[in-house]
């Protein structure tokens, strides 16, 4: 038993839920599948003194597809939305993304919604959701708040998550027509974390963006014109801009460059995309 | 509101290789504290505890997942399979016969995991391809064979599973 001791409360439906968060306040985390969380207690890097295990509420295990949007509960399984039938048509960044997403046996259990709880700069989930405007849909007592992606990642594993407050779902805006989408990315080995990870739109009028995660300390990203003459300016700029860092994986040097080269491959492969 | 306090130990039930077990079991013991510690199953290795390793890992509902990355208590209701179901009575599983002609394993610390990933890309998928076969294995660390040995047992193993049973 590696954790520190917690209160485990295995909430049946949204209101006890909310209740154990409320009363809990910041000592309170949520579960799910706990692929990210349960490290964290394991090292005690977190030792909250209540948990409050979600999956078993039904109306969290969602995948809702409507005519623009795709919400994905709280409780959704990653490897649940990797078999989703419609994925690869409806979210292509997602379906292209998801298998960089660590291991088979940890998406087994792991959480779309709990990626982006964790908000990892290196994550793949968070990446796609900012780069594709989507939004995370939270939940306290009496209130319900919807915040865009880029404003709730607020630096490394650190949201704007408040306390007593829970992800109820993300919602990803679904494929838009004449719009080309890629994802591309360089880890040690497949499966670790990104060192560098790339995801590109590219839209019917011409413009583009590139999101990049595993550089600065949330996914930034860059707006392109339909005229992409200076595109490597462009992009050398923005490899500077994110402060890349050294560490142990890599260095800041080698980062800015998977990001003029990466970067560019990516946006490369999202253009012709557009049918 | 069902609140497991952390001072005290709670039921857990769950089935195990399909016989129902119940345990006792504080709310921040792990899977694999309660398949070692409490049942006494200890095929289920424990290397890093943190899910890199993949030496802790199970069948949780028939997918592979870390023991050491849930909570005992989230296998509630569920099916755990690990390495002691692996046999059929006494006879090794083709899987297993397969990683000892194969010489998939030499200090066995990481082979309980791999054999259940394994079993779980083989239970629907008789015929994976090397790629899946790799790519299951992507999910464990083996410090002793350098893969080579491993992938050929997997691919040995495929073709009797495929054939049917050996050592019948």
């Amino acid at each position: 038993m590696k954790p520190a001791p917690f209160d485990l409360v295995a909430a049946n439906d949204m209101s006890e839920a909310l209740e154990a968060l409320h009363q809990g306040g910041t000592e309170a985390r949520v579960i799910a599948g706990g692929q990210s969380l349960v490290p964290m207690l394991n090292m005690r890097l977190a030792s909250p003194t209540t948990l409050v295990d979600i999956t078993r509420i039904p109306e969290l295990s969602r995948i809702e597809a409507n005519t623009d949007r795709i919400n994905i509960g709280a409780a959704v399984r990653q490897s649940t939305l990797e078999r989703w039938p419609d994925l690869a048509d409806r979210l292509p960044l997602v379906h292209a993304a998801l298998p960089w997403v660590a291991h088979t046996q940890l998406r087994n259990r792991g959480t779309i919604c709990g990626s982006v709880a964790h908000a990892d700069p290196s994550a793949e989930l968070p990446l796609c959701l900012i780069a594709l405007g989507g939004t995370v849909t939270l939940r306290r007592r009496r209130k319900t708040r919807e915040v865009a992606a880029r404003d709730f990642f607020q630096g490394m594993m650190s949201t704007d998550l408040a306390p007593g407050e829970m992800i109820v779902s993300v919602s990803f805006p679904a494929r838009k027509s004449s719009t080309g989408y890629a994802f591309r990315e360089v880890a040690r080995r497949h499966g670790d974390f990104a060192i560098v990870a790339c995801a590109a739109t590219a839209r019917p009028d011409g413009t583009a963006t590139l999101t990049v995660g595993g550089v600065a300390d949330t996914p930034r990203t860059l707006e392109l014109p339909a005229d992409r003459a200076d595109l490597d300016d462009r992009l050398n700029e923005f490899a500077w801009h994110l402060q890349a860092r050294d560490d142990l994986h890599a260095t800041a040097r080698y980062r800015r460059d998977l990001v003029r080269k990466l970067g560019r491959e990516t946006l490369k492969e999202a253009l012709p995309c557009r049918d | 509101m069902p609140r497991l306090t952390k001072d005290e130990t709670h039921p857990v039930r769950f089935t195990l290789n399909g016989r129902p077990v119940s345990v006792r079991a504080y709310p921040r013991a792990l899977l694999t504290d309660a398949l070692r510690h409490e049942i006494g199953a200890t095929g289920t290795h424990v290397g890093c505890e943190h899910g890199v390793c993949g030496a802790c890992t199970v069948q949780v509902d028939g997918e592979p997942a870390r023991a050491c990355l849930m909570l005992a208590r989230q296998a509630e209701g569920c099916e755990i399979r690990t390495v002691e179901g692996l046999n059929n009575k006494d006879a090794l599983s083709p899987l297993q016969e397969a990683f000892r002609e194969h010489f998939a394993l030499q200090c066995g610390f990481c082979t309980a995991g791999i054999l259940m990933s394994l079993d779980a890309l083989f239970s629907p998928q008789p015929d994976a391809e090397e790629d899946a076969i790799r790519e299951a294995l992507s999910g464990h660390l083996c410090r002793c064979t350098g893969y080579a040995p491993i992938v050929q047992a997997a691919l040995a193993a495929r073709n009797r599973i495929k054939g049917g049973p050996i050592d019948a």
